[in-house]
């Protein structure tokens, strides 16, 4: 029955668009999407930024976007390098389409420390 | 050599039936379902549509031979059979590209589906589809945005977005609609949207609803962090208050108005198209009237034609049907016509209902809206079908949740990401519905009392309006 009592409270959550609503991806589910990625054609890319500033539509670059690239371990990579480098940022992994020129994958691997 | 003038009435068959036509790619191209009344020739019926949806009349006058009408007429080239129905039976017709003015879809259709929809010699008469010549398409401003900008704009990628239209429809006073607005998007959806009928009623007035949307708007991106929209329905009695709207909605900086393109008009939608392009602001189209229009399997103009259409005439969303929930819509027909919508070239395909090939060149996409009866059990066929260039819009499955609008959206927005993950890994979604749903409610409590709420609802009836196949 639907009481009140029952009723849940949801909280507003501060979220990083694709996949923030799922708990944090684990190694081998972050990998899966790495591979997904690479079979559709699309050029990994790695942006990073601090979480207050995660709201802006540009983060910075790390390095440029890895062109051809076909190996999901130089991805993985270099992920954890970008991450090592900025601890406290959050970095996410892109998927380019220079067909439709947009992303076709976008989503939070890591996330800053500062934010939650 | 001069023709003579010849007074009196010809069969149409002899100036507007030509079997051994080669269509031009310059021309535009119809098929039409064509039922004529007993006794009628197939030849006749086909080249009485041509002429009467071009130059022709029933009559012979003396001023068609002060120009050439062999340059403008109109032509049935081609007659097919329908599979499994001998009452009726396609004709193919070709327009000369100068018959139409640049960039109208309105005189197009006018042409068209005029008065040759009332022509007595038929008992029915379906436009089934057109295929508009490269030279036509690149005369019209089409999408203000279009998908890539859209994704842009609003910063999601890899997934469909999701909406949900704000229930009631009506009776709400401003600020309770707001609130409304406010819970879903706090919540995890992308967009809320106004209903088709929404306008300015008395118990809303339009100025007081934008404001108390966009203050809604305002938090939920602030909170959550993510950017959200609220699609302002623009629709009005003139295109002057219709304007009105529009700039109020710029004003208030919102992201997304809308339109009703079939009751409003396409005179009034390609110009709404043109002030957006202008603004910078996405255009969210609603089909109502539709189903009046494209539901009769024999009398009318298919989806597919209104969905071309409004592809040319302007808008960034175009409401497709589910396939799955509680409005009508055969499968392969619906993925046919978000082809249409989408792609940059879409083949000619019988088992979809496509009739001619359609080169769209650089005209930007739509996103295809699937609205009306869905739910969080529908997610995956949902993603399945649409893919994830589509806005899968809910209504009463986010806020008939027993928690409210928030965790509603919550619900919807775990199962569409644990949707999408699961794609990406390769996972057969439609098979293994349950199963990913079930795991993603482990960690969701929103999405386990939604699932537990709509288990029971099933829109199973069987579609009115089918595809024609052998």
């Amino acid at each position: 029955m639907n009481t009140n009592a029952s009723t849940g409270d949801y909280r507003t959550q501060q979220t990083l668009e694709t996949f923030s609503f799922l708990p944090p991806l684990t190694q081998q589910e972050i990998y899966e999407q790495i591979s997904y990625m690479l079979s559709m054609g699309l050029t990994p890319a790695i942006e990073h930024e601090s979480p207050a500033r995660a709201t802006d539509y540009y983060w910075t670059m790390w390095k440029l976007p890895f062109f051809g690239e076909q190996d999901l371990s130089t991805v993985v990579s270099e992920l954890e390098a970008c991450h090592r480098t900025y601890p406290d940022h959050h970095v996410r992994l892109i998927g380019y389409d220079n067909y439709t020129q947009s992303q076709g994958v976008c989503f939070v691997v890591y996330r800053g420390k500062a934010a939650w | 050599m001069a023709k003579k003038y010849d007074a009196g009435v010809k069969e149409y068959r002899d100036l507007y039936w030509t079997p051994d036509y080669v269509p031009l790619d310059t021309d535009l191209l119809a098929c039409f379902k064509v039922t004529p009344q007993e006794g009628v020739p197939r030849e006749e019926a086909a080249a009485a549509v041509a002429a009467e949806s071009s130059t022709g009349t029933w009559s012979t006058v003396w001023s068609e031979l002060l120009t050439d009408m062999e340059f403008y007429k109109g032509r049935a080239y081609r007659i097919e059979d329908v599979p499994g129905d001998k009452d009726c039976f396609y004709a193919f017709i070709a327009y000369p590209l100068d018959l139409f003015e640049e960039g109208s879809i309105v005189n197009v259709l006018t042409s068209l589906v005029g008065n040759v929809f009332g022509f007595k010699a038929l008992k029915h008469l379906r436009l089934e589809d057109i295929r508009f010549p490269i030279a036509f398409v690149k005369t019209c401003l089409g999408p203000p945005s279009g998908i890539q900008v859209e994704r842009d704009k609003l910063n999601k990628y890899g997934r469909p977005l999701l909406g949900c239209t704000i229930k009631p429809k009506l009776g709400l006073s401003a600020k309770n609609y707001g609130r409304a607005v406010y819970e879903c998007l706090r919540g995890g959806l992308d967009l809320t949207k106004d209903d088709e009928n929404v306008n300015s009623q008395p118990f809303m007035r339009w100025q007081n609803r934008f404001e108390f949307v966009a203050m809604a708007v305002e938090k939920a991106r602030e909170e959550t962090g993510e950017v959200k929209g609220h699609y302002l329905n623009v629709t009005a009695n003139t295109p002057e208050e219709m304007y009105e709207r529009a700039e109020f909605a710029k004003e208030l900086g919102q992201p997304v108005i809308m339109h009703d393109f079939l009751t409003g008009g396409f005179t009034a939608n390609s110009g709404l198209a043109k002030w957006c392009r202008k603004n910078g602001l996405i255009l969210h189209i609603h089909r109502a009237m539709h189903a009046v229009i494209d539901r009769h399997p024999k009398h009318g103009i298919h989806f597919r034609v209104l969905a071309k259409c409004l592809r040319l005439s302007g808008g960034d969303h175009l409401h497709t049907g589910t396939v799955v929930g509680k409005l009508e819509g055969d499968r392969a027909s619906t993925l046919g016509y978000v082809d249409q919508l989408r792609e940059s070239f879409v083949p000619e395909d019988r088992s979809r209902g496509i009739f001619f090939d359609q080169d769209w060149g650089s005209m930007p996409g739509v996103f295809a809206v699937a609205s009306g009866g869905i739910h969080v059990w529908h997610m995956p066929a949902l993603v399945n079908i649409f893919g994830d260039d589509s806005i899968l819009q809910f209504g009463g499955g986010t806020q008939g949740h027993p928690w409210g609008n928030a965790a509603g959206a919550a619900a919807n927005r775990v199962a569409l990401e644990a949707c999408v993950k699961a794609r990406n890994e390769g996972r057969e979604l439609e098979r293994e519905a349950k199963d990913i749903l079930t795991a993603a409610a482990g960690n969701s409590p929103e999405l386990a009392m939604a699932m537990e709420t709509w288990k029971e609802i099933k829109f199973e009836f069987e579609t009115v309006d089918k595809l024609d196949i052998a």
